[in-house]
């Protein structure tokens, strides 16, 4: 069959045809953007953070300002991790998914004007790495005699600390970074003893400053000791919720006026996430009711068509043209408007994204996802024409004679 | 005349329901999934304190030297250092100020029933509550000479209020938090400017503060500040290292009811970081900047990117929906050619099938916006199960955005039908009744 025909058809249609071609390009736009947002965000969520996360908890407690806090932090410390079931356990000024936390810039030069890169910084003591069940990579841990105590909400320096693969492979790109020095905020040096294969900072955040730098982080040998510990606590597979339950009873017991929340790494991460899986479903139920209005559209007008080319589709089919001649006559109709439309909703998906990109921290699309979007609407076009198409191509001969 | 074509509205979209029902279908979702965004939207850029967001002004001083960093960088943080806030607060130099800072205490209450807990606690000056119009249920905000003599007072939210005290008159009571016994002054009113434009460190839509205590007292019981701490240089390992150093961790307030007054202010800071030039502690040229509320709140970007895109999306879907909704209008009333022509052969004139069809595409909207309305509804209460806390409070309608989606509906669906309508005006009435036979 020859395009020509479809053509003039068309051009007695035109506002109709453009009409279904625009609005497939701007539904391309759209979507292809959504889907690009939907891609990101669903691997940013899915991110590992480095620790044992089905094994780990930990126990926010705020306590009195009693004078003898470091004593009470250390036979608390010593009570969790006799409890059985417990593998380590150690006390950390923020963890992974947190949200909030602490963060500072690294240098390798103590008087650089430009620091070298940003990242979220652990406090730990010998027991962090173990607890947290992170998977070393060179170097080794800190000893009892390295780590100190650090009070209140005071800025520690370090002459040792542990570094995770991002941060060491940003500071030093040729993988030598074990060994070197590096420096910390205000230029005390600080000497790389440990690399651990990942480690994600406390913020989770997706776009922002700190999504830069979101795989950065550094433990120094610190315990903090103030009225606000966090207890991180690793246990054996499967005793999870059972020793979080004994483990709030043994601090309970140890200090009544402890007030305890506790929480497992999976809770906090559903927590963390929580807001990136609302805005995926939000952009999914859309991008689905643009498909649907779109493809119904279509069903609306081309059934219009139909109905105003009956007499004409029933001369066609009285002069010989079979059933399969009609339903494709519409059929190849629509995959020439779909695709004009998919073209320009290309170029327009390409430009929103590049201008979303500049205003929004949206990110980059990739060519696949423009051309899959592209596809998935001329299948649309496809399956919305087909029921109209069916339609007119059960139009009788005899209809070349009625009415008109 | 409009009921009669009201009357052959109504006729017209009841024969042919499906392309009605599409029609309207379409509109109405393209209309909510605006709408819902729109919504949040508005909440998240509302101003959190009308009448006033002009007169109020949070100061910032660049207290670190310059550095070669990103463009974006203005060399200020968000917050004052304890020096800085301290100065400002003895010059006195604005009609109210307030040094703040969010601290978290133990709320311990006396009946052993109920649990303890920990709650924001914002450290404030005594002009906090003037300043920022909070309303009182009970009492009032605690004296300046009370400030001065760092006591330990309290103001209560009114959640607080009825949690411990059931809604009554609690002032001159006395409740524990940590260890120490507080005297209540004050009880609020419920009270919650959104967004938490004073201090955005915390989630900015998010709770709000639970107890007021005054600032003096909160230095004194070195109560620890809960949020965000930026230092150019580590501090000494002790409060007083902290108080002493360069760390910005408080915000600052003021009121400046006129233009001249914030002039002046401006004037007074920039003063001041000369001053301090001068006595050696700045290496810089003083820098310093006066923003108030809603410049505040554009500084911060404090809008997450994520809700612009979702708009942009909805927008996209509105304008789909609607050329949808051309589509299909052109589709009925161009099936319709005959009857127009019969109407024009009978006299009617070319404003008069104009006023028929646009009072038609008029009840089209009508329908599609009361129908997007329910469907806004159910799309906020879905954001509200979808997004986290800090969003929930925002999904909510008012009687200006209910009459807003229907007007804006009903608009939209006009504007739609134009070009069909202007087709229908166009039928020439001997061409439609030959055809028609």
């Amino acid at each position: 069959m020859r395009i020509h025909p479809i053509l003039a058809a068309m051009t007695r249609n035109k506002f109709g045809a453009i009409l279904i071609a625009a609005q497939m390009a701007v539904t391309l736009a759209f979507i292809t953007n959504s889907f690009a947002l939907i891609e990101q965000r669903i691997a940013w969520s899915a991110r590992p953070t480095g620790l044992d996360e089905a094994n780990v908890f930990v126990i926010r407690a705020s306590t009195e300002a009693h004078e003898d806090l470091e004593a009470r932090r250390t036979s608390e410390l010593a009570a969790l991790r006799n409890l059985s079931g417990v593998v380590d356990a150690y006390i950390t000024n923020d963890y992974p998914l947190q949200g909030r936390g602490w963060s500072g810039s690294v240098s390798l030069s103590p008087d650089q004007k430009t620091p070298s890169a940003q990242t979220a910084h652990y406090l730990g003591d010998e027991h962090a790495l173990h607890t947290l069940g992170v998977t070393w990579i060179a170097g080794r841990n800190f000893t009892p005699e390295e780590v100190t105590t650090v009070r209140d909400d005071a800025l520690p320096t370090a002459r040792v600390l542990i570094v995770s693969k991002a941060l060491a492979n940003t500071l030093f790109p040729k993988g030598d970074a074990l060994g070197k020095t590096i420096y910390k905020g205000g230029g005390v040096p600080a000497q790389i003893i440990g690399i651990v294969d990942r480690l994600q900072g406390p913020n989770f955040a997706a776009t922002g400053r700190f999504s830069t730098f979101a795989e950065n982080s550094i433990i120094t040998p610190h315990r903090p000791i103030n009225q606000y510990p966090n207890f991180m606590v690793r246990v054996q597979p499967g005793h999870l919720s059972e020793v979080m339950r004994r483990a709030e009873q043994t601090l309970s017991k140890l200090d009544s006026e402890m007030i305890l929340s506790s929480v497992s790494m999976e809770q906090a991460r559903a927590k963390a996430y929580l807001g990136n899986r609302g805005l995926v479903t939000l952009l999914l139920s859309i991008s689905t009711a643009l498909l649907l209005v779109t493809g119904f559209g279509i069903v609306g007008l081309t059934s219009y068509w139909v109905s105003l080319r009956r007499q004409q589709i029933g001369i066609r089919r009285a002069l010989g043209a079979t059933r399969l001649n009609i339903l494709q006559h519409f059929q190849k109709e629509n995959l020439m408007i779909a695709a004009t439309g998919a073209l320009v909703g290309a170029i327009l998906a390409v430009a929103l994204n590049l201008w979303m990109v500049q205003r929004f921290e949206m990110v980059r699309m990739a060519d696949g996802q423009v051309l899959g979007g592209a596809l998935l609407l001329l299948v649309l076009g496809q399956i919305a024409v087909f029921l109209p198409a069916r339609r007119a191509a059960s139009i009788l001969p005899a209809e070349a004679i009625r009415g008109g | 005349m409009f009921s009669y074509y009201a009357d052959l509205a109504f006729r017209s979209l009841k024969r042919n329901p499906v392309l009605t029902g599409l029609m309207i279908a379409a509109i109405a979702l393209g209309i909510s999934a605006c709408m819902t965004t729109l919504t949040v939207f508005r909440a998240m850029s509302a101003d959190p304190i009308p009448g006033k967001s002009h007169q109020l002004f949070a100061p910032q001083i660049q207290n670190s030297a310059p550095t070669e960093t990103s463009p974006g960088d203005d060399g200020f943080t968000s917050q004052l250092t304890y020096l800085d806030a301290m100065a400002l607060m003895q010059a006195h130099a604005a009609k109210r100020q307030s040094a703040l800072y969010l601290t978290d205490l133990a709320l311990r209450p006396t009946d052993p029933t109920q649990k303890s807990t920990y709650e924001f606690t914002r450290a404030a000056f005594s002009e906090f509550f003037g300043m920022f119009d909070v309303p009182f249920q009970y009492g009032s905000a605690w004296s300046a000479q009370e400030d001065a003599d760092h006591a330990a007072v309290v103001v209560l939210s009114s959640d607080i209020n009825n949690r411990l005290f059931h809604g009554e008159n609690s002032v001159g009571k006395s409740i524990n938090l940590d260890k120490q016994a507080y005297r209540v002054v004050g009880v609020l009113k419920p009270w919650k400017p959104i967004p938490h434009f004073y201090d955005l460190h915390v989630l900015p839509f998010g709770e709000s503060d639970a107890l007021f205590i005054p600032f003096s007292h909160a230095i004194d019981m070195h109560l620890m500040m809960d949020g965000s701490m930026a230092c150019p240089k580590p501090p000494e390992e002790s409060w007083e290292g902290k108080l002493q150093s360069e760390c910005t961790w408080i915000q600052f307030w003021v009121e400046l009811p006129t233009k001249t007054d914030a002039d002046h202010y401006r004037a007074f800071l920039n003063n001041y970081a000369s001053e301090q030039r001068a006595a050696g502690r700045f290496t810089w040229p003083a820098h310093t900047q006066l923003r108030d509320v809603p410049q505040w709140l554009a500084y911060n970007a404090i809008i997450p990117s994520e809700v612009n895109i979702l708009i942009m999306v909805s927008l996209g879907f509105l304008l789909v929906c609607l050329m949808n909704a051309t589509g299909l209008m052109l589709a009925k009333i161009m099936g319709r050619a005959g009857d127009i022509g019969v109407r024009r052969a009978l006299g009617a004139s070319r404003r008069a099938i104009l006023s028929q069809f646009l009072i038609e595409t008029g009840v089209v909207g009508l329908a599609g916006g009361l129908l997007g309305l329910l469907l806004t509804v159910a799309g906020l209460l879905t954001a509200r199960s979808l997004l986290p806390n800090e969003f929930v409070l925002l999904t909510h309608l008012d009687a200006i955005d209910t009459a807003g989606t229907v007007v804006l509906a009903i608009l939209a669906t006009m504007l739609a039908g134009l070009y069909p309508t202007w087709r229908a005006m166009r039928v020439q009435p001997a061409w439609q009744l030959k055809a028609a036979q």
